[in-house]
Formats: C-alpha cells, structure tokens, sequence
C-alpha cells in the first residue's frame, strides 16, 4: 500500500469516528396538494421558518440545528401513514399529523416506537390523559375545550343562561366533525338549551339542505365543525339566508382567511375559536422578514406570514422548539433523543416570558402540561371576521373551558381506550 | 297549506337548481363521450383549470410566476393590470381551445383504436397532469370570483310567498346565484343544440358520434371535430366553475364537483344532453328530498350516498341510462 493510500485511508478513518453534531429533526407531514392545499400551506410555511429562524439567528436550538423534512401527505391518512413510516428512521423528535384521520392512525404506532405526537387543537381528545396515551399530546387546547369554550361564550352574551336557547352543531359528517357531540349533549343537559346536529358529506360544495333546515328551524347559535371547501360555502350559505354572522361560530379550523374572502362584505361578523394571536403585529415576524423571507430561504413565496395558518405553523414550532430546548436542558444532552424530547413535553411550561423572549408576547394562552394532563389548561378565545379591513382580531381573553364536564368525559372515554387496549394507566 | 307542505315545495324548487348545477358539470362528460367514446376523468380538473384562469386573467396574475421567480430569482406575480370580465372569459375559452388541441395532438391522437379502459387511463393521467399544471401557473390559495354575479337569496320571492303558510312559514328561499345558473344553463343547452342541428360543424359533430368510419368516409376530419368537441368541454367546464367558484371561491377541491356528475350521467345516459339535464334534475330533488324526509332519522348527510342509490336503481332497469341509446347486440 503507498504512503497515499495509507494517508487517504486514516483521513477516511479519522472523519467517521469523528461524532458529528446531528440535527433536530422535526417532520412537516404537509399538505401542499390536493383539495385542502390552502390550508395547509401556510400551516407548512410556518411551521418550517420559524426553525429556519431559529438556525439562521440563533444557530439552531441549543447550538445544534433543527431541520425539517417535509412529506407530502395530501391530507391523506393512508399517506400520513406512509410519511411517518419514511421519515421516522431520521430522528423525528415529534411528529405533527395535522389530521385527526392521521392521528387515529399513528396513536398505537407512536406509543411502540417512543415517537411524542403532538395533535394541537386536533385530533383524539381523551388523549389529553398522559397516563393512557403516554406519547400523545394534544396542548394547549382540544375539541372538547373548544365546543365548551363556545358554549362559554354564548353563556356571556345571554347573561349566564342558554335555557331555552337553540344551538345548532354543523358538522362535517366523520371523525373530526364528531368529535365535540359529546361534550356539547353535555352541555346541553347542563344548561338547558337545545342541541340539534346537522351532518355534511365530504367535501361540503353543496349545502342547501342543511342551510334550508337552519331556514326552517332557526337556531340562536350555530357551532361549526368543518374544513376546508366545507368552511367557504358555509360562511356564503349563512350569508344567503341572512343568518346573523356573529351568531355563527367556527371552530378553529373554520376561522382563516380562506374560509371568510371568498363570501366578501357578507362574512362581516362571522367568529371562530382561536388559541392564538392574529396578524402580524408581532417581533417574531420581522425577524422572520429578515432572516428567513430577505434571506431567501422562506419555505414558501413568503406571502402568508401573519394569517392565521401560518401563525398556528409558526405556534407549533415555537412549542416543539421550547420542548426541545427544555430537553437539552434537562439532559445536559444538545442532542436529543425522541424519548427526551417526550418527556420534556411532558414537564412542559409555557410562561409569558417564554412568548415574550420568542417575539410572540401574550400570543397564546400561558399553560403547563403533566402526565395526567397532556392537554394543557383548555384555555381558548374567540376571533371575528372585520370584512372592512380584511382581518381577524381577538374578541375576547383566553378563558377556560368546563373543566368539570370535559375532563369527565376525557376520564371515560380514555379509560374505556385503556381498557379495549388492555392498557393500564400509569405515569411511571 | 301547512308550513311542512310549502317547505316541501321550497326543498323541490332548491333541489332543481341544485340539479342544473349537476348538469352542467355532466354536461361536459356527454360532449367527449358521444363524440369520442372517452370517458374524461378529467371534466373536473377542466372546470378547475377553466375558473382558475380565468381569475388569473382577470386579476393580471402572471402564469408560473413561482416558478419563474424561483429559476430566476425574480419577484414578479403580475403584471399590474386587470382585464375586465367579458374579455378575460374570451381568454380563458381560447386556453381551453388551446388545451383542446393539445390534448388532441399529444395524447388522443396517438391512442386512435385503443380500448376504451385505455382512454380512460389517458384522462386519468391528464387530469393528474392538469391539476399540477393549474397549481404551478396560477398557485394554490384559495380565489375569490368577482364577476359580479349575484348571491343571497331572493327577497322579492320571501316577501311574496311569506304569507302562504301562517307564522311557521318564512317564505320560499331561492338562491339568486342558482336563477342565474339555470338561466345560464338553459342558454349553454340551447346554444350546444343550435350548434349541432343548424351548423355544419355540429352537423359533423353528430355524424362523428353516429358513425366515426363513415364519417371519415364522407370526407370529415376526425382529428378536427375532436379538437372541436374537447373545446366545448373547455366552454361547460368553464360555465360550471364559474358557477361553482361563485359560491365557494376558485379553489382546488372544485375538481370535486365531478363526483356529483356521476350518479347524473348514470341516470342520463353517457350520450344524452337531455338526458344529462333531466337526470341532474332528478338526482337534485331527490337527494334533497330524501334529506329533507328521510335525512333527520338517520343522521343525515344522506345526499351523496343517497344520489348513487337512486342512480343504480335507474341503471337496473334501464343500464343505458334515461335518454341513453339502446344497447343492442345481435348474435
């Protein structure tokens, strides 16, 4: 062998022993496709610069750099199956399914391979129980929280009383939209008023048989469970019979821009559930100008910063971020693990001071989770649509849910799950 | 009258509309079917791809704009001016005649004496192709429609049928965007069938879809009046995504509203323009009937399900549909 080989051979050697910082990894299973595309990317837009953000400005988490795979789910739960199953062998510290189709499907595979899933505000709502789904989270918010905290609201508009009041639930007709029919017979029960649940077909272009029954019997509220093309028509349909807009009220899939523009001046008015800030107003967004969009390394054409998508993008980064970080903290480890990283989630707290050092004061609600409660604090708000200016804007503080009917419900439903699965519920 | 009985009425008059917009998405099946023989997975791409340009074209969007800015690092998305509605719709129908002859040149052409699960394939692909092609020229968000059309129900109609069924009774609720699209849709029906009987290309139109081999033995270009019948494809599919995006904004799940022609073009016939008529007619009352009687003891929701149902009951006892020819086969 010549001095050259020899030579080539212990560089070779010396550079694979050599322990190279690896990145954070955290998989984007995005929707930039298919019918439900315009929601989806912004979310991926979000979600992806704010770690861009944090690797240009801060040189990544901890020193070390977060990278974001994305895998094109279509909104597709076969294909978030596939997207997880692919990207899970690179390090994933925590997947975000953005489908509650998707999150029915990976619930049992992320508990065998030590992967958290994070369901924020989506997804199976008994999984806020840490001590049966020990690698599901679904902070800071719910379904179950979000039909409570609309009930919530209407209770404030009518002096603490809805007897006698009718609330209409419309739903897209499959998991997602019935999840919240519990908690709101619940409710129902509780308070005194009327529910009644009106169902749409997959995708929801047309409704008129559901606005005409709305026609006919007249509810005092509406609470909206839909998505995607669904929202659009249902916003112009309510616009048509003339039902009054600030009776109407989304869930916080049903409150973006796309959902309210195409009807014009007549969604003026129209509300949606929220648990985060609105707009653009914020620090965080012109260091994203800066770093990321001037930069050229924006993950889209740059022009959906401060819509409500990609705000929520941008939220769930900020949360996988601070999980990742309080990891690295605890640890003493710059690289983690998914496992440290599931237990970071799980020790989670979410102060204003951590908003106001992110750029995002005051942007969502101030929250802790803990094995028994994956779920955060259920804390909400609620959003209107000012056709005028073309933006949404808080209404209200966050404020809680019925804690005392959504955690009884999430407590038997989840123990039912535990028992059908044969699992036994413990933190340890 | 009671109130039941008019909501009834009012349930029938909505589901008749609500047909006509079925039947203009079906519409544009029955052209390329009859004429052809192709079964065009892709009408409803077409119907998207149509709407999309033409917003494109009205609001000066710069086609690729994403993609040119991305190759050339540029920052370009229009070109800072509008084009009013009438002669950004003519712009749209020459990109669908374009894309007619397109079709024709790259793909059918080629697949002359093919089997029809062939073609079929063939429209699968172009339908895949051209949803990607509309996503990269005029991008994904979601578009608002500003042609003015208009929406809301009619007052006039309320303020006079109010007093028909006493206190319960609200008064007949009619979409004054569904007037216009049945009034629309009666034009588009009258002008194909004008064409056809009194035009000599439409008059080669028939005689292709009667009979292709003697048709080219008079001396008709196949060639030609497959362009020609792909370009009134592009016309219906433009009407019904207009019709559509109205109500729902120019987005990319309008594809979708060729589910809603299927169970139409089961009950018609593939190869009847009145059969495509009547059948969404049908398929438009019936479902909302169904939903409206039937609907709030099962859950409801029933509407899609309950079209294909009322489709194959057709197609039992009559498999070529309403107003299809018959199929007879001689041993």
């Amino acid at each position: 062998m010549t001095t050259k080989k020899l030579m080539t051979a212990s560089v070779v050697a010396l550079m694979a022993a050599t322990p190279v910082m690896a990145d954070l990894v955290f998989p984007s299973l995005s929707y930039r496709t298919g019918p439900f595309a315009a929601g989806g990317i912004a979310f991926a837009d979000g979600y992806a610069d704010y770690f861009t953000l944090l690797n240009e400005r801060d040189g990544g988490i901890g020193g070390v750099m977060a990278s974001v795979p994305e895998c094109e789910t279509a909104y597709n739960a076969e294909k978030g199956v596939e997207c997880y199953e692919a990207t899970k062998a690179e390090g994933a510290l925590v997947y975000q399914p953005l489908a509650t189709s998707i999150t029915y499907q990976l619930i049992p595979k992320v508990e065998v391979d030590g992967i958290p899933l994070h369901t924020m505000g989506y997804g199976r709502t008994s999984a806020k129980n840490g001590e049966v789904f020990r690698h599901t989270f679904n902070y800071p918010v719910n379904y179950w929280d979000g039909a409570s905290a609309g009930v919530n609201h209407f209770l404030d508009l009518n002096d603490g009383s809805l007897e006698g009041r009718k609330i209409t639930l419309l739903h897209f007709n499959g998991a997602y939209g019935k999840e919240p029919i519990p908690t709101l017979e619940a409710l129902a029960e509780k308070h005194g008023f009327e529910l009644t649940t009106i169902a749409i077909d997959y995708p929801g272009q047309e409704q008129k048989s559901q606005w005409l029954q709305i026609r006919r019997e007249r509810p005092d509220y509406i609470l909206f469970w839909g998505w995607g093309v669904m929202n659009q028509v249902a916003v112009q349909e309510a616009a048509n019979i003339g039902y009054p807009m600030e009776n109407f009220m989304g869930i916080w899939w049903s409150g973006s821009e796309n959902d309210v523009l195409p009807a014009g001046a007549a969604a003026d008015g129209y509300k949606a559930l929220a648990f985060h800030e609105m707009g653009s107003d914020f620090p965080v967004f012109d260091d994203i100008q800066t770093y990321v969009v001037d930069a050229g390394k924006a993950a889209g054409a740059g022009d959906q910063i401060g819509s409500v998508l990609y705000n929520r993008g941008l939220y769930a980064a900020f949360l996988a971020a601070e999980a990742a970080a309080d990891a690295q903290e605890a640890t003493g480890e710059p690289e983690i693990t998914a496992a440290m990283m599931r237990d970071a989630m799980e020790s989670l707290e979410i102060t204003a001071q951590d908003m106001e050092d992110a750029g995002i004061p005051g942007f969502g609600p101030v929250f802790s989770v803990t094995c028994q409660n994956h779920g955060g604090d259920g804390l909400a708000s609620v959003a209107q649509w000012d056709a005028t200016a073309q933006e949404w804007s808080l209404i209200s503080d966050f404020f809680p849910s019925d804690g005392e009917v959504v955690n009884a419900l999430i407590k038997a439903d989840s123990e039912a799950f535990a028992a059908e699965n044969d699992i036994t519920p413990s933190c340890d | 009258m009671s109130a039941d009985f008019l909501y009834g009425i009012e349930v029938i008059i909505n589901g008749l509309m609500a047909g006509v917009l079925y039947a203009l998405v079906a519409l544009g099946f029955v052209l390329i079917f009859k004429a052809s023989g192709i079964f065009n997975y892709a009408q409803g791409v077409m119907a998207l791809f149509a709407a999309l340009t033409l917003v494109g074209v009205m609001e000066g969007q710069v086609p690729f704009s994403h993609v040119i800015n991305a190759v050339f690092g540029t920052e370009i998305h229009h070109f800072g001016w509008e084009v009013p509605a009438l002669l950004a719709i003519f712009v749209t129908l020459m990109v669908m005649v374009l894309f007619a002859w397109l079709v024709q040149q790259l793909v059918f052409r080629h697949l002359v004496g093919q089997e029809p699960i062939i073609l079929f394939m063939a429209t699968i692909g172009l339908a895949y192709f051209l949803e990607g092609v509309g996503d990269l020229m005029w991008g994904s968000e979601i578009k608002t429609l500003a042609l003015g059309l208009p929406q809301g129900g009619s007052l006039v109609v309320e303020d006079w049928t109010a007093g028909l069924g006493g206190d319960d009774f609200y008064g007949f609720f009619i979409d004054k965007l569904d007037m216009v699209a049945t009034l629309v849709a009666i034009v588009l029906v009258a002008g194909l069938i004008g064409f056809a009987q009194y035009t000599k290309q439409g008059r080669a139109m028939r005689a292709v879809a009667d009979d292709h081999q003697a048709a080219l033995s008079v001396g008709i270009s196949l060639n030609f009046i497959w362009v020609l019948v792909w370009s009134l494809a592009g016309l219906v599919a433009l009407v019904a995504g207009v019709m559509w995006g109205a109500k729902s904004g120019v987005q990319f799940s309008l594809s979708l509203i060729a589910l809603k022609a299927l169970p139409v073009l089961m009950l018609g016939g593939f190869t009847s323009i009145p059969g495509a008529i009547v059948g969404g007619l049908i398929i438009g009352v019936g479902e909302k009937l169904f939903e409206y009687m039937i609907g709030p003891m099962v859950g409801g929701a029933t509407e899609n399900w309950f079209a294909y149902v009322l489709a194959l009951i057709f197609l039992v006892f009559r498999p070529q549909g309403l107003f299809g020819e018959k199929i007879i086969e001689r041993v």
